[in-house]
């Protein structure tokens, strides 16, 4: 039987994966975008099970909003990241630290 | 009427200070010197008035000053027979200058600064004069003193100029300590400073003692001794007179007027002013006799070596500045304000004698390349030389008449004799000895100057005008008012003008050419006036200042018995002072006319004794040593250690270096990289909510 508790860690799971995926990414800034959306996709699963375990629609609902920002968070990102890439001519991480003191 | 006296030399000097340039210089040149010939005119009433008796002394309020406790004071003006002197003497001798400087400082650019400063000068020694208060008093002698650094500085562009102004302003900052001391004292125990209620109380303050630096002192001596310092900065006394030849960096007008006739008496003033005070300590007096006596005879020795011809007037003012002091020193005021007066005459009369001179030899100072000028300025010459009959005290003793030293200088040598005191006659021999050196230096540089064979070819003045003659007129104004106005030594300037027209061309006679002209009318008519006081001002005046109490009517101690008894001195006492004249009058025309070579052998043959003169007791030298390296040292220390060492380094470098080196560690957490500050963020975040679950 597949209960809560088995949603709850396959969230975490993907939380870490993607909290992992900013940090220890140091090639694409894409890859940065990806790890974002695969945390927001973690609070996702979270939100529809809990609302799914209490009876609570709210949740669901939640889920979508997250969703169409999440949406609209890649897009606007993506643009930044081509218009980088056109300024500075690379999108690798490890390039990008001009705000080092 | 007094407050026009006083007040319109410092309205002309605002007004002439602060008109711009599109008013010319003719103007405040006017304005400055009309206030003063009317200044002088309305003095002069004032002092016959008094000789005859109907001046009536009194105090005219002007403002309210200080209302302090029970510390008051005013500004008001008080007149009295000593301060009718000081009248004349101050707006006549400024009135001449101002004329005077018409001529002299015709070339100069910044004519209406000099006028202004002579003119606020004027104000400043009138206000002394004219004090009521010590206060007041301390008042002008500051404002003179500013004055002074200021026409001292007058040609700023010079070094030597600057290095004076500051130097005169500096040692007199040492006299000034000890008069405002003296002030203090007076006001710690007469508990007022009000001239008229200390001299009244004076007597009763006598013989009682005071807790000064832990010591019991007598109250008298201590405050007259304080006061008398402030009187030896001012007037140049022995220890404190190294600023005066150093003063003659200024225009000669400015020598005249102050250095010679007006701001160094501002001592000898201050003594008779008080001198009721000065009567109760015989130590303050004893020393006041002692300094005066010593200034006298070691600016008398220092005279007789310098070549300056404006050095060695300055020196000769010292020395006479010596015998004020112990005429008020033996309690002859009335002969020490007599000498001050006749003094103010023959001095100015020198000095601007000597500016005369000086600008008809194109600013060559060094009386080495004089001679012979004698028919080439005839007015200068005979003007100088009455100048110089009154300084050396030329006159009939049996007859009792002469030039106007003969009567002042005699007066005070027999109030001295006369005074039966020790340092009474320790003055008096000192007094003869340097009357004798007076008589010396005098005829050496009216010999030096107006006699001989010209020697102007080894001045490099001369032969900088001669060339400038032979060459472009044009080239000559421009350089000329370049002269006259700031750097009569740049040397520059002449370097370059050598090497493009080589040297003088010789003409074998001396004068390498050039042609001495004599001085305009506006600085000729002042000399002649003033060589009239100084062949008469002794004769008409003597009776009232030496003879009569009731023309001093009370405003100075008038020592009834000293002034019988000092025409009742020997006849040998009356008849030395002339004597020494003659010897030193014999010993200069030997050196200097009749035999050239004989002051060089002298010199060869006392080479030591000359050159410790020369270099003037090497008083310069000592207190470089003693006071000018020290200073410094401290200075050093103060900047290298105090500030540089402390307060720099612990206060603003100290706090800038905190903030580098705090933003060197925090450039470290500053990577630039997005996943270092998102870790931060996560960081933080997961301590945020850890601390809201935990609490």
């Amino acid at each position: 039987m597949i209960g809560i508790e088995h949603y709850v860690v396959v969230s975490s799971i993907l939380f870490v994966l993607g909290v992992l995926g900013i940090f220890l990414n140091r090639k694409n800034v894409i890859v940065i975008l990806m790890a974002i959306e695969l945390i927001l996709l973690a609070v996702n699963i979270n939100l529809v099970a809990f609302s799914a375990f209490l009876g609570d629609l709210t949740g669901q609902v939640f889920a979508m909003f997250v969703l169409t920002v999440a949406a609209g968070e890649a897009a606007i990102g993506l643009a930044i990241l081509v218009i980088y890439f056109r300024g500075r001519g690379t999108i690798a991480v490890e390039d990008i630290h001009r705000m080092r003191g | 009427m007094i407050q026009l006296i006083v007040f319109g030399p410092l309205l002309a000097a605002i007004v002439a200070g602060f008109a711009n340039k599109s008013f010319g210089t003719v103007f405040p040149k006017a304005v400055t010197t009309g206030a003063l010939f009317l200044s002088c005119a309305l003095s002069w009433p004032i002092f016959l008035g008094f000789m005859t008796g109907t001046s009536e002394a009194g105090v005219t309020p002007v403002l309210e000053w200080v209302r302090s406790g029970d510390m008051t004071f005013d500004w008001a003006l008080r007149i009295d027979a000593l301060t009718a002197v000081m009248l004349v003497v101050i707006t006549s001798v400024s009135a001449l200058v101002h004329l005077y400087s018409w001529g002299y400082m015709d070339e100069d650019p910044d004519q209406p600064r000099f006028f202004a400063y002579l003119s606020l000068f004027t104000f400043a020694m009138l206000m002394l004069v004219t004090a009521d208060n010590l206060v007041q008093m301390f008042f002008g002698w500051e404002g003179v003193g500013l004055a002074s650094y200021l026409l001292i500085g007058f040609w700023f562009r010079k070094p030597s100029a600057n290095a004076a102004a500051i130097k005169a302003f500096v040692v007199n900052r040492v006299g000034d300590l000890g008069f405002m001391l003296g002030i203090f004292g007076v006001f710690l125990v007469f508990g007022t400073t009000s001239i008229p209620e200390i001299i009244d109380r004076a007597p009763e303050m006598a013989g009682s003692s005071i807790g000064f630096l832990g010591m019991r002192l007598d109250t008298m001596t201590i405050l007259c001794l304080l006061l008398f310092i402030g009187a030896m900065g001012k007037s140049a006394q022995l220890g404190l007179h190294t600023w005066l030849p150093d003063a003659m960096e200024g225009p000669t007008p400015v020598s005249a007027l102050i250095h010679a006739a007006t701001m160094v008496t501002a001592g000898v003033f201050m003594v008779c002013r008080l001198s009721p005070l000065f009567e109760t300590s015989q130590i303050a007096l004893g020393f006041v006799t002692f300094i005066g006596a010593a200034t006298c005879l070691f600016a008398a020795t220092v005279g007789t070596t310098q070549t300056d011809i404006k050095r060695v007037i300055a020196y000769s003012t010292c020395s006479q500045l010596g015998y004020m002091f112990f005429a008020a020193g033996v309690g002859a005021y009335g002969a020490a304000m007599f000498h001050l007066f006749t003094h103010a005459f023959f001095k100015a009369l020198l000095f601007l004698g000597a500016g005369s001179v000086i600008h008809a030899m194109h600013h060559e100072q060094d009386m080495r390349y004089y001679g012979g000028l004698r028919k080439h300025i005839p007015i200068t010459f005979w003007a100088m030389t009455a100048g110089t009959l009154a300084i050396t005290g030329v006159g009939l003793w049996f007859a009792h008449v002469g030039f106007a030293g003969f009567y002042s200088k005699d007066a005070i040598l027999e109030s001295a004799f006369a005074s039966g005191t020790e340092m009474g006659r320790f003055a008096f021999f000192i007094g003869i000895t340097a009357a004798l050196l007076t008589s010396f230096y005098s005829w050496r540089l009216v010999f030096l100057t107006f006699f001989g064979k010209p020697r102007w070819d080894q001045s490099e003045h001369i032969q900088h005008a001669v060339h400038e003659g032979h060459h472009d007129s044009a080239h000559h104004n421009l350089a000329s008012q370049e002269d006259a106005g700031h750097d009569p030594h740049a040397p520059a300037h002449k370097a370059l003008d050598d090497e493009v027209h080589g040297h003088a061309p010789a003409h074998g006679d001396g004068t390498a050419g050039y042609h001495p002209h004599e001085s305009p009318w506006v600085m000729l008519l002042p000399l002649v006036i003033l060589s009239l006081g100084a062949i008469f001002a002794g004769a008409i005046w003597s009776h009232s200042f030496l003879d009569s109490a009731a023309f001093w009517d009370g405003s100075i101690f008038y020592n009834e018995h000293l002034m019988h008894a000092m025409h009742e001195v020997p006849a040998w006492v009356k008849i030395a002072p002339g004597a020494v004249m003659l010897i030193g009058l014999a010993i200069a025309w030997n050196n200097y006319i009749r035999d050239p070579d004989a002051a060089g052998r002298f010199v060869a043959m006392f080479g030591g004794v000359y050159t410790f003169l020369k270099n003037k007791w090497y008083f310069d030298e000592v207190y470089h040593v003693l006071f000018v390296k020290p200073a410094f040292w401290l200075g050093r220390k103060f900047w290298k250690w105090g500030d540089e060492g402390t307060i720099d380094r612990f206060g603003p470098n100290g706090a800038a270096w905190v903030v580098a080196q705090g933003s060197r560690y925090a450039q470290v957490v500053q990577t630039g990289y997005l996943y270092s500050y998102a870790l931060v963020m996560l960081l933080g975040l997961v301590a945020a909510i850890s601390w809201v679950m935990v609490r």
